[in-house]
């Protein structure tokens, strides 16, 4: 009843979680049943072990939240050796969000996670607001967007995704450029660039001074987002911002998202994945649908 | 193993303005709490509040299914967490972070540092460690006699010192100018304000004795997955919530220096 495609992934359900929210799904194994998940992104990979940003990289804001963690991951090479052969038994699709700063880093990690094979995908992330070189960076402009991912398609060979950043005059644009250079998929929204002031102490919050907005102060402007580039392009689109109900999940399935992504959500309450595959089934049940596939997009 | 669960507050006790404590219960058996040890509460009802706080756990009776959290308000969550009234519910992930150390040898000396809030966990630890046979210290300080909400509790667990900003109660001074601290011990533990913690820290690593210390950073997941809540150790970055909230202080020595 839940099963969706995305190119060539089968997912149980539409239910996946967004890279930096989850972990490696190992976080979240005492309170989720991770192979009742349609599969799980996980934390952003980069060619190097990246520190991050300095403490203090997140402030609470109403319905929200703005992190600078800036790619905090032990780097690709960890990735293989170590993390992947704890989860690899795992019967889910396990993504890796694919993060750099240059089109090589890119290229480069993608090339090492092609090589993995229970990974059946990767997220390119041209959208991370919080590093100073490369994320958003990417994502911003449709030829720069274009480029990354036509070298990245040259030496990945399985599902691409690519996850677009909000902080665009025009997404469908952005989206458009990333089909033609031949991403099997998008997935939007990344967070919105946003800031909040300490009146006490006067100064900034983030040590980074500005940081990616997420939480469902941004559902209605995903949900919006979604629904424009699911209407411009062929390829799939999985929607993700501030989802924390089946109710949310269904607005983006019905502007046209084949799946969904589950993020800070996971922060306030750590099993609400398995509320969404639960709401899902309840409301397919209540109106008589029998595949979840006849509602998407039919707004 | 971790759980998400729906607690009864069964006791509910004012301490003083800024404190009061929750006894919480859900009738069931609960999972095992190491001292140091905390919960990630829901707060309910009010717009600015999404994200869950964190509490330290500062009492355990295994025999009644019951742990006591001690809470200071200091904003929108806990000010709405003081309105909770017996009978009311409690949405708690627990037990979280990496506690204490307390199998150290027996009767080894030991001495408890509590500064503010900092006290909370340490009701537990000194049990603990009094059951496993050490003889201890707890050393609690504050402003003001009324910021020291529990001293009593700790009696029977070993000797308490108190030192006070302004001489309300016990030592007039700051914890670590008290004539307790500068006592050898075997170990040190400590859970406070960041420049007590620091001073404390400090002062053990000068007499080589091990010490570790309770960080205290803002958090989100609670489990180790966002990475809002590092702090920057000898070794790089670490998660306060997952491989914290108690670290010895041998990982953090560019902490403590600064």
């Amino acid at each position: 009843m839940l099963n969706v495609n995305i190119h060539n992934l089968k997912l149980k359900n539409p239910v996946m979680t967004a890279s930096g929210t989850f972990g490696y799904g190992e976080e979240f194994a005492d309170f989720v049943d991770l192979e009742r998940l349609g599969g799980f992104i996980v934390k952003g990979t980069t060619g190097n072990h990246r520190e991050g940003n300095p403490y203090p990289r997140m402030a609470e804001t109403p319905s929200g939240m703005l992190n600078a963690v800036g790619l905090q991951n032990g780097g690709v090479e960890k990735f293989c050796k170590e993390v992947y052969h704890r989860i690899k038994h795992l019967d889910t699709n396990i993504i890796v969000n694919v993060s750099g700063s240059s089109i090589e880093e890119y290229c480069d990690v993608a090339s090492q996670i092609n090589e993995l094979e229970k990974i059946p995908a990767i997220e390119l992330n041209i959208s991370c607001p919080n590093v100073k070189k490369g994320g958003m960076g990417f994502g911003t402009n449709p030829d720069m967007a274009a480029q990354v991912v036509s070298e990245v398609r040259k030496v990945y060979h399985k599902t691409l995704i690519v996850k677009l950043t909000p902080n665009v005059t025009s997404v469908v644009d952005i989206a458009k450029a990333v089909e033609d250079a031949g991403a099997d998929c998008v997935s939007l929204i990344n967070t919105m660039l946003g800031m909040a002031v300490d009146v006490e102490r006067q100064r900034p919050y983030l040590s980074t001074i500005t940081g990616g907005l997420s939480g469902p102060a941004v559902k209605p402007v995903a949900v919006r987002m979604v629904w424009q580039v699911a209407h411009a392009v062929q390829i799939p689109v999985i929607g993700l911002g501030g989802i924390a109900s089946a109710a949310d999940a269904l607005e983006f399935l019905m502007v046209g998202a084949k799946a969904i992504q589950v993020g800070t959500a996971n922060f306030i309450d750590p099993a609400i994945t398995m509320k969404i595959v639960d709401g899902l089934e309840d409301y397919c049940n209540r109106h008589g649908i029998k595949d979840i596939n006849d509602i998407i997009g039919i707004i | 193993m971790k759980e998400i669960h729906d607690f009864t507050i069964l006791e509910r006790q004012q301490l003083g303005s800024r404190y009061f404590a929750l006894v919480l219960g859900h009738g069931g058996c609960m999972q095992p709490v190491v001292p140091g040890q905390f919960v990630e509460v829901q707060v309910t009802g009010v717009r600015e509040v999404m994200l869950r706080r964190p509490i330290s756990v500062h009492d355990v009776n295994e025999e009644h299914g019951t742990l006591t959290l001690l809470i200071q308000i200091v904003g929108n969550g806990t000010r709405r967490l003081a309105e909770l009234k017996v009978g009311d519910h409690l949405n708690v992930v627990y037990p979280l972070g990496h506690g204490f150390s307390t199998t150290i040898p027996a009767r080894s000396k030991v001495l408890m540092v509590g500064g503010g809030a900092g006290i909370a966990p340490l009701l537990h630890l000194s049990k603990t460690l009094k059951a496993n046979g050490m003889d201890c210290t707890i050393l609690l300080g504050g402003r003001t006699a009324e910021l020291i909400p529990v001293r009593t509790e700790f009696e029977p667990f070993g000797r308490v010192c108190i030192a006070t900003d302004d001489g309300s109660l016990g030592h007039k001074g700051l914890v670590v100018e008290h004539p307790a601290f500068s006592e050898n011990y075997d170990m040190i533990y400590t859970c406070g304000p960041t420049p007590m913690m620091k001073a404390v820290a400090r002062s053990a690593s000068k007499r080589g004795i091990r010490c570790e210390v309770s960080l205290e950073n803002m958090m989100a997941c609670g489990v180790g997955a966002c990475l809002c809540c590092v702090t920057d150790t000898d070794e790089g970055h670490k998660c306060v919530c997952k491989e914290g909230p108690v670290f010895d202080i041998s990982t953090l020595k560019k902490w403590y220096q600064c």
